[in-house]
């Protein structure tokens, strides 16, 4: 479950957004420009809420009433960006192995097999980022985030940066994520399509404000 | 002609030993005020970068003397340390290590600085997303992403070092075996009537050294770079 109700100025633009979701895929939908990676940084706890409270899995993340700021390495979240931003220093397998070292959690090689067999990057892992194509390293960093068993994922147009062939050639990966994996996901996207295929619930943003919220026919109403 | 006398190979140990230590234990201040000047905004930030620079537009004599005044025997922090640490900086190669350690200082912080800025703040922010405590982004992220900055600065830090000259022979003098390195120990047989085949050799070998270091760095930023982007 994830709870958000918080504004915060960026310069100009304010970001005010409130909504309570128990979705498995809740979509966060507008223009560029309408705030959805402000509020999924916010979410991430990259930023901080200048007012108001998050609550992720029943934990409250942000309260700041409260003085509470649980800072985003310890929110065990997961977080897919646009760009990857695969370790370049280190190869597959250790960029996968890093969310697991780094929370300290045991060696896990059935969910590690799992994640490797469900995103198709077994024959990657001896490489080095810098020879990957951009459809294989955003499905590392898919992995890379899942093996940290982080209780949210969070992702921000993992598809943005490609091109037509490789979202679709993604796509299914993401699609099977979201009904094997068993974690609650926040996606950003700009593509209404995109969104239709994979939330089960939408935030629709524009300059800052959530304008609808429902199920993923908000998507079809008038914007 | 090419035989190198006890003393010159006493001068040459010497110069090695206190350039290898003072590169050694100036490199974890030097990367730690990097990730400062790099990283963080501070009151003073401008004039802690200006102090660290000055050894390098100071004349070494003024360096040197400073230091005496500081580390010597009566000096503030010279007394302290030899009282309750026994420490002693003036007239021993450890004074020389130091005077050799401060001069090289913004030759060694330089590149580091200049790597850390290099590296990209977006790495950070996803190995922070994935657990890491800000120790560990630097520890796992930064730092690896900066090595061939480190070894660039440690290396012209280095070099700087063996070659220091006015700061050392002000603050800890011109002793055969304790504080005598290759530069003192050339500028003194310049002035004895038979030096020169003597202060020959030295120059020959100095000439060596920092061709060595130059070369040296060159191959480790290479290696380094290459293994940085996955190569």
């Amino acid at each position: 479950m994830l709870r958000v109700d918080i504004t915060k100025q960026l310069g100009e633009f304010t970001l005010a957004a409130s909504f309570t979701s128990e979705g498995r895929v809740i979509g966060l939908f507008g223009a560029s420009g309408s705030g959805k990676t402000s509020l999924i940084n916010t979410i991430a706890g990259l930023l901080r809420p200048d007012r108001g409270t998050i609550v992720i899995d029943g934990e409250t993340v942000d309260d700041t009433a409260a003085g509470i700021h649980v800072p985003a390495y310890r929110r065990r979240i997961g977080y897919v960006f646009q760009d990857a931003r695969l370790f370049p220093h280190l190869d597959i397998r250790q960029n996968l192995d890093y969310g697991r070292r780094m929370n300290g959690l045991a060696d896990d090689p059935v969910q590690r097999k799992r994640v490797v067999e469900l995103l198709d990057i077994g024959a990657l892992l001896d490489r080095r980022p810098g020879k990957l194509s951009g459809g294989e390293r955003q499905r590392v960093a898919l992995g890379r985030a899942l093996l940290s068993k982080p209780r949210l994922l969070l992702l921000d147009e993992p598809l943005g940066a490609l091109d037509e062939g490789r979202k679709l050639e993604i796509l299914p990966y993401l699609a099977r994520l979201r009904d094997e994996a068993g974690i609650p996901m926040v996606y950003v996207s700009h593509d209404a399509a995109e969104l239709r295929q994979l939330a089960t619930q939408i935030v629709m943003l524009r300059r800052g404000q959530v304008t609808a919220f429902g199920g993923v026919k908000v998507l079809t109403g008038p914007q | 002609m090419f035989e190198i006398s006890p003393t010159e190979w006493t001068a040459i140990l010497l110069s090695l030993r206190v350039a290898v230590i003072a590169t050694l234990v100036a490199t974890p201040f030097g990367i730690a005020l990097a990730w400062l000047l790099a990283r963080r905004d501070f009151w003073g930030k401008s004039i802690l970068d200006a102090a660290v620079h000055l050894p390098l537009v100071l004349p070494p004599v003024v360096t040197g003397y400073l230091l005496l005044l500081t580390f010597g025997k009566r000096g503030l922090v010279g007394a302290w340390l030899a009282d309750h640490l026994g420490i002693v900086f003036a007239f021993r190669w450890t004074g020389a290590a130091l005077a050799c350690g401060v001069m090289s200082f913004p030759l060694l912080v330089r590149p580091i600085r200049l790597s850390i800025e290099a590296v990209d703040r977006r790495l950070e922010q996803a190995a922070e997303t994935l657990g890491a405590a800000p120790w560990w982004v630097f520890a796992t992220v930064t730092l690896p992403l900066a090595l061939p900055g480190v070894l660039a600065g440690m290396v012209l830090g280095f070099a700087k070092a063996i070659g220091e000259f006015g700061a050392t022979i002000t603050f800890v003098s011109n002793i055969p075996g304790e504080t005598q390195t290759i530069s003192s120990a050339i500028y003194s047989l310049i002035q004895t009537p038979d030096g020169d085949a003597a202060a020959g050799r030295l120059v020959i070998i100095s000439v060596a050294i920092a061709m060595g270091a130059l070369i040296a760095a060159e191959w480790f930023a290479r290696r380094a770079t290459a293994r940085l982007h996955g190569q």
